[in-house]
C-alpha cells in the first residue's frame, strides 16, 4: 500500500548521481511548469542530537495545491523535521542536518526563520506567535508594514516613513475574509477568543504574499470541534488557490477529510506515504506505533496480573491544572504489585496523572492509598504515606544539579522521613551522617550501575542516563510502596534504557506497585500488566499489553470507538 | 558546586571554598589541570584558579603594604594589632550575610535590618544602667528577640519581591535606618548618659560604653605576643560562629534551606516550602546581624545611632565576596578569607599610604575596592 515518495526533480532538473550518494542538481535554462511539480522537496534529511539519531534519512514531497499529511508518534521527528525546513536556529546550534531542501528545484538552506519566509514558506504555529497588545492588523502585517514617504523618513532614512495604515487595514481585511474570519481588523489580539487566534496566524501566512508552502503544526489541537471543522475548510480553500501545505496533526479524522496524501513518520524515518483514498485510520495507526521489538519479560504479568489482588492506589474523578498537560476527570487503579503503563500523546495529559497524585500541580478529585485518603496538593503527605516519584523534567524537578550524587540521593529520605541523621535532641538540627550517606550513596551506585568519578561528583556532570539513574536511586532511598515514574527512558541511551527497565522490573518484584508513564509505548508493552491511554485528559482506553497495535494507535487518536 | 570532599552539605563545601573562588559553578579541576609538565606559567595559573584573581591581587596588594610599613620602619606590631582587632570586630556582621545566600536570598543588603535590633539591645540595656558581661548578654539576648519577628516580616517581604532581593534590600535597609532615626530621637530613653544633655530627649549619636562593656570581649582571655596585642574572646566568638553556621548547614535544616534554594522544583516535589526556607533564610541573617553590631560596639567601645548603619552592609558584603563567594553561593571559609583580606588592607592602608603619598587616599581606596568588588562580583556571570 505504501506509494514510494518519488524522488527526483520536475521541470528539466537533471539528476546525477556522483560517487557515494552524493547528488548534484543541475538546473537546466529550460523551465517546464507542471502542475504536480513538488514546490518544495526534502531528500534524505539526517539530523543528530548528541549523537542520537532523530532524523535518519527523511525524504518527501509537497506539490501546489496538495494538503500533505504529516503523521506519527511524539518523538517520531515531525518538530525536527519542520525546525530544519524552517531555518530554527536550535539546528545550527546542535550541530546542522545533512540532506538537501529544495525549493521549485532550487537548493535551499535557511540559517534562520527569516529567510525561510522570504523564500516562501510559512508557518502556522502550535503556540501562538502574536503580540497580544497588537491589534490584528497590526500583528498581521508586523515588520512588513505598508509605508509611506514622510516629513521624517527623508531625513532618516526608511526607518521612519510612515505607516500606511489603510493599507494594513485593507490587506489584513482580505486575509481574514480568505480565512473566513470576521472579526474587526483592528481589534486588539488580547480580547480574541482562542480558536480565532489560530485564523489571525493563519491569514498572517496567507497575507504574505510569496507564501508558496504553508505548514500548519496541530493547527486544531487547541479548536472547539466546529472551530477546526472551519480550520479544514479554509485548509483545503488555500490548497485549491494554490498553496502547497504539511499538515502536522494527531487526528487521525482530519487526515482523511482533507490530506491528498499521507507521510508516517517513526523513529525518524518515513514509514510509509499513502494516499488516504487507499489506506484506513486502523492501518495509520498501525503504522504509527509500530509493533513492539518483543514483548519481554512476559513472567511479570504472569505471576501478578490474573488474581487480581486489591487496590493499593485509588484514583477517582482526578483532576489536575497542569500546563499542558491537563487531567480532566482520570479514575484508575492500581492494583498491589501491578505495573501499570500510563501511555498517550504528549499534550494529552498522561504525565499530568502522576505529577496531580503527588500534588505537584492544583488538583481536585480522590486519592486513596491503601485506602486511606491522600490530600492533594501536598507532596510531603504523598510520600510519607510511602509514594516516591520520578519527575519526567529530570533536570528540572528530578535533580539538583549543583550537587553532589549523593546528596541528590538522600535528600528526599533525610528530609522527609528524618533518616541518615545522627541522634539530637532537636529533629531540625539532627547533622546528616556523612558516612552513612556515602555507604548508601556507593550501595546504590553499583546496584544502578550509575557511571560516575564517585558519589561526591556532581550530577550536572553526568550523562542523561545516570542522571536518570540518580533519579531513580533517590526514589529507591525512598523505600516506597507506590514507585510512579515518569518517562524514565527519555532521551537515554541504549545501555542505560536497559539498565533503568531492569531496576523497574525488580523493584516490582520486590512488591513496591509501579506506574509508568511513557510516550515510548513499546517499552511499555514490554514490562507492563495494564496500559491505560490517556487522550484529551482521560482514560481513552486501558488495553493488555499484548492488544493489537491498532487498538493503541486509536486509542492515543482518542477513536477507540473504532477500535472495538 | 559541590566540594569533593563533603558528602551532604554540597555546596557548603568549606574545604573547597576558597579554592572555588576563581570560576563558581566551573568544572572541578579540569583534567587540563593535571597535566605533567609544570611551568612556572601553568603554575601560576593553577595557583590563580584555586585562589581567584581578586584574592591574589589583593594578598598581593597587602603584602606590598607590609613590605612598605616594613621598609619605612613603621609600627607593624601595631598594624597587625589593628588588623587582629578590626577583623574580630566585623567577622561576625560579614557571616551574616552567609545563610541568606545560602537561602537563595542573594546579597543581604538589608543587614542593616539586624543591625538597628542590635542596637535597640545595646541602647536598652544601657538605658537600664546594666554593666559587664549582664549588660552584653542583655544586649544580645534583646537584640536577637526582636530580630526574629523582623527578619520574618523580611522575610515576608523578600517572599513578595522574588528576583529583586537585593534591591529591595538595600532599600528596606534605608527606610528601616530612617524610620529609627526617629525612634532614637523620640524613643522615651532617660538616662542622662544616652540622651542629649539639652533637652532631655532624644539619643545622643555615639554611645560610649566606656563603664559599661566596653572592649569586654576583646579583653577577655587577651594575650600580647611579639608586641601584637590579641582580641582572644572576640576571635573565638567569631570562630566559634564560623563553626557552629558550617556545622548548621550540615544538619536537616541547613540542608533543607541549601537544597530549596539550589531547585525551588526540586524542593516543592520533596515536600519543602520555597517560601518558608526564604523566611528562615531571612530570619536567621537578621539574627545574626544583630548579634553582630553588638559584638562589633563592644569592641569599638561606642555604640552609633542614626545613620551609622546605613552603609554597614556595603562593606561586609564587599569582605565576603573578597573571600571569593558569588551572589549564589558562599561558605564559611569565604566569609573568613574575605575578612581578613578586607580589613587588614583596610587598616594598613591608611598609615602605609599617608607616609608614601603624603595624603591620606586610603578612604578613596576602601570605596574603591568595596564598591568595585560589588560591582564585580554582580557582573560576573554563574557559568554553567
Amino acid at each position: 500500500m505504501a506509494a514510494a515518495t518519488p524522488i527526483g526533480c520536475g521541470r528539466g532538473a537533471a539528476v546525477s548521481c556522483i560517487g557515494a550518494g552524493v547528488r548534484i542538481v543541475t538546473c537546466t535554462s529550460v523551465y517546464h511548469p507542471r502542475v504536480t511539480a513538488p514546490v518544495l522537496e526534502l531528500r534524505a534529511i539526517a539530523k543528530r542530537y548528541e549523537g542520537n539519531p532523530v532524523l535518519k534519512g527523511v525524504s518527501l514531497t509537497a506539490a501546489a495545491g496538495e494538503i500533505h499529511a504529516l503523521v506519527g508518534e511524539n518523538g517520531a521527528g515531525k518538530s525536527t523535521l519542520m525546525n530544519i525546513l524552517f531555518g530554527m536556529p536550535v539546528i545550527r546550534e546542535t550541530g546542522g542536518y545533512e540532506g538537501e531542501i529544495l525549493l521549485d528545484g532550487k537548493p535551499a538552506r535557511f540559517d534562520s526563520p527569516q529567510q525561510a519566509m522570504a523564500a516562501g514558506l510559512g508557518m502556522v504555529h502550535q503556540e501562538f506567535m502574536l503580540l497580544p497588545g497588537f491589534a490584528v492588523a497590526e500583528n498581521i502585517k508586523l515588520n512588513r508594514e505598508p509605508t509611506r514617504r514622510g516629513l521624517l523618513s527623508r531625513v532618516a532614512g526608511r526607518k521612519l516613513e510612515t505607516l500606511d495604515r489603510a493599507r494594513m487595514g485593507a490587506d489584513t481585511r482580505a486575509a481574514l475574509d480568505r480565512v473566513g474570519l470576521s472579526i474587526d481588523e483592528w481589534a486588539l489580539v488580547a480580547g480574541l477568543p482562542v480558536g480565532h487566534l489560530q485564523f489571525v496566524e493563519i491569514a498572517r501566512e496567507v497575507d504574505r504574499s510569496r507564501a508558496r508552502v504553508v505548514i500548519f503544526d496541530e493547527p486544531t489541537a487547541v479548536l472547539t470541534e466546529s472551530e477546526a471543522r472551519e480550520m479544514l475548510r479554509v485548509m483545503r480553500d488555500l490548497a485549491r488557490g494554490g498553496l502547497a501545505i504539511l499538515f502536522i496533526t494527531h487526528r487521525l479524522d482530519e487526515i482523511f477529510e482533507v490530506a491528498s496524501r499521507i507521510t508516517v513518520l517513526r523513529d525518524g524515518e518515513v514509514v510509509a506515504t499513502l494516499d488516504p483514498a487507499r489506506t484506513s485510520a486502523v492501518h495509520v495507526a498501525e503504522l504509527m506505533v509500530g509493533r513492539p521489538a518483543k514483548v519481554a519479560a512476559a513472567h511479570v504479568v504472569q505471576t501478578h496480573g490474573a488474581d487480581a489482588p486489591a487496590p493499593v492506589l485509588s484514583v477517582r474523578d482526578l483532576a489536575v491544572a497542569m500546563p499542558g498537560e491537563r487531567v480532566d476527570g482520570v479514575t484508575l487503579e492500581l492494583r498491589r504489585g501491578e505495573i501499570l503503563g500510563i501511555g498517550g500523546l504528549a499534550g494529552q495529559g498522561k504525565t499530568g496523572i502522576a505529577n496531580g497524585i503527588m500534588g505537584l500541580y492544583p488538583a481536585t478529585g480522590s486519592v486513596a492509598v491503601e485506602g486511606r485518603p491522600l490530600p492533594l496538593g501536598d507532596p510531603r503527605a504523598a510520600i510519607r504515606a510511602g509514594l516516591a516519584f520520578v519527575s519526567e523534567d529530570r533536570r528540572g524537578v528530578g535533580l539538583l544539579l549543583d550537587e553532589s550524587i549523593e546528596l541528590n540521593m538522600v535528600l528526599t529520605a533525610l528530609e522527609v522521613q528524618g533518616r541518615f541523621l545522627r541522634k539530637f535532641p532537636i529533629s531540625g538540627l539532627r547533622l546528616a551522617n556523612r558516612k552513612a550517606v556515602r555507604a548508601h550513596a556507593q550501595a546504590m551506585i553499583r546496584r544502578l550501575d550509575v557511571r560516575c568519578t564517585g558519589p561526591a561528583q556532581q550530577v550536572r556532570r553526568l550523562s542523561g542516563g545516570n542522571q536518570q539513574k540518580v533519579c531513580l536511586a533517590r526514589a529507591m532511598t525512598q523505600e516506597p510502596r507506590i514507585l510512579l515514574v515518569s518517562e524514565p527512558t527519555r532521551g537515554i541511551d541504549v545501555g542505560a534504557k536497559a539498565r533503568v527497565l531492569e531496576v523497574l522490573t525488580e523493584l516490582h518484584l520486590a512488591g513496591v506497585s509501579l506506574i509508568i508513564t511513557s510516550s515510548e509505548l513499546v517499552e511499555l508493552r514490554s514490562i507492563c500488566d495494564r496500559i491505560a491511554i490517556v487522550h484529551a485528559g482521560r482514560i481513552a482506553a486501558v488495553l493488555p499489553p499484548d492488544a493489537p497495535d491498532a487498538a493503541f494507535g486509536l486509542a492515543m487518536a482518542g477513536e477507540q470507538d473504532l477500535a472495538s | 558546586m559541590s566540594g569533593p570532599a563533603d558528602p551532604v552539605t554540597g555546596g557548603a563545601g568549606e574545604d573547597a571554598g576558597g579554592a572555588r573562588g576563581g570560576a563558581p559553578g566551573g568544572p572541578p579541576a579540569p583534567p587540563a589541570d593535571a597535566s605533567p609538565p609544570p611551568g612556572p606559567v601553568s603554575r601560576v595559573r593553577a595557583l590563580a584558579r584555586a585562589a581567584g584573581v581578586p584574592r591574589l591581587v589583593i594578598g598581593f596588594f597587602l603584602i606590598v603594604l607590609f613590605a612598605i610599613a616594613v621598609a619605612t620602619r613603621m609600627d607593624v606590631p601595631g598594624l597587625l594589632t589593628d588588623s587582629l582587632a578590626r577583623i574580630a570586630r566585623n567577622g561576625l556582621l560579614v557571616l551574616a550575610l552567609l545563610p541568606a545566600i545560602r537561602g537563595g536570598l542573594g546579597l543581604n543588603f538589608g543587614l542593616p535590618l539586624g543591625i538597628v535590633c542590635g542596637l535597640t539591645g545595646c541602647v536598652v540595656s544601657l538605658n537600664a544602667g546594666m554593666k559587664g558581661w549582664a549588660g552584653l548578654g542583655a544586649a544580645a539576648l534583646i537584640g536577637l528577640l526582636l530580630s526574629i519577628p523582623v527578619g520574618w516580616g523580611y522575610g515576608a517581604i523578600l517572599n513578595r519581591t522574588r528576583g529583586q532581593e537585593m534591591m529591595v534590600g538595600t532599600y528596606l535597609g534605608f527606610a528601616a535606618v530612617s524610620g529609627m532615626s526617629i525612634f532614637w530621637l523620640l524613643a522615651p530613653f532617660h538616662n542622662p548618659q544616652l540622651v542629649w544633655a539639652l533637652g532631655g530627649i532624644g539619643l545622643r549619636t555615639t554611645l560610649s560604653l566606656s563603664g559599661a562593656y566596653d572592649k569586654l570581649l576583646d579583653r577577655f582571655l587577651a594575650f600580647e605576643i611579639a608586641g601584637i596585642s590579641v582580641p582572644t574572646g572576640t576571635l573565638l566568638l567569631f570562630a566559634g560562629f564560623c563553626a557552629l553556621t558550617a556545622l548548621f548547614f550540615r544538619t536537616r535544616w541547613g540542608i533543607t534551606i541549601a537544597a530549596a534554594r539550589a531547585n525551588p522544583r526540586f524542593a516543592r516535589a520533596a515536600g519543602i516550602s520555597y517560601t518558608a526556607t526564604r523566611t528562615q533564610a531571612a530570619i536567621l541573617s537578621t539574627a545574626l546581624g544583630a548579634l553582630g553590631i553588638v559584638v562589633f560596639a563592644q569592641s569599638y567601645g561606642f555604640v552609633q545611632l542614626y545613620t551609622a548603619p546605613l552603609y554597614m552592609a556595603f562593606p561586609a558584603v564587599a569582605c565576603l565576596l573578597i573571600g571569593g563567594a558569588t551572589v549564589s553561593n558562599a561558605t564559611v571559609l569565604h566569609v573568613i578569607v574575605g575578612t581578613v583580606l578586607f580589613q587588614s588592607i583596610l587598616t594598613v592602608a591608611l598609615p602605609v599610604t599617608s607616609q608614601v603619598v603624603q595624603g591620606d587616599i586610603s578612604e578613596t581606596a576602601r570605596l574603591v575596592i568595596q564598591n568595585g568588588m560589588i560591582l564585580y562580583a554582580l557582573t560576573r556571570r554563574e557559568k554553567r
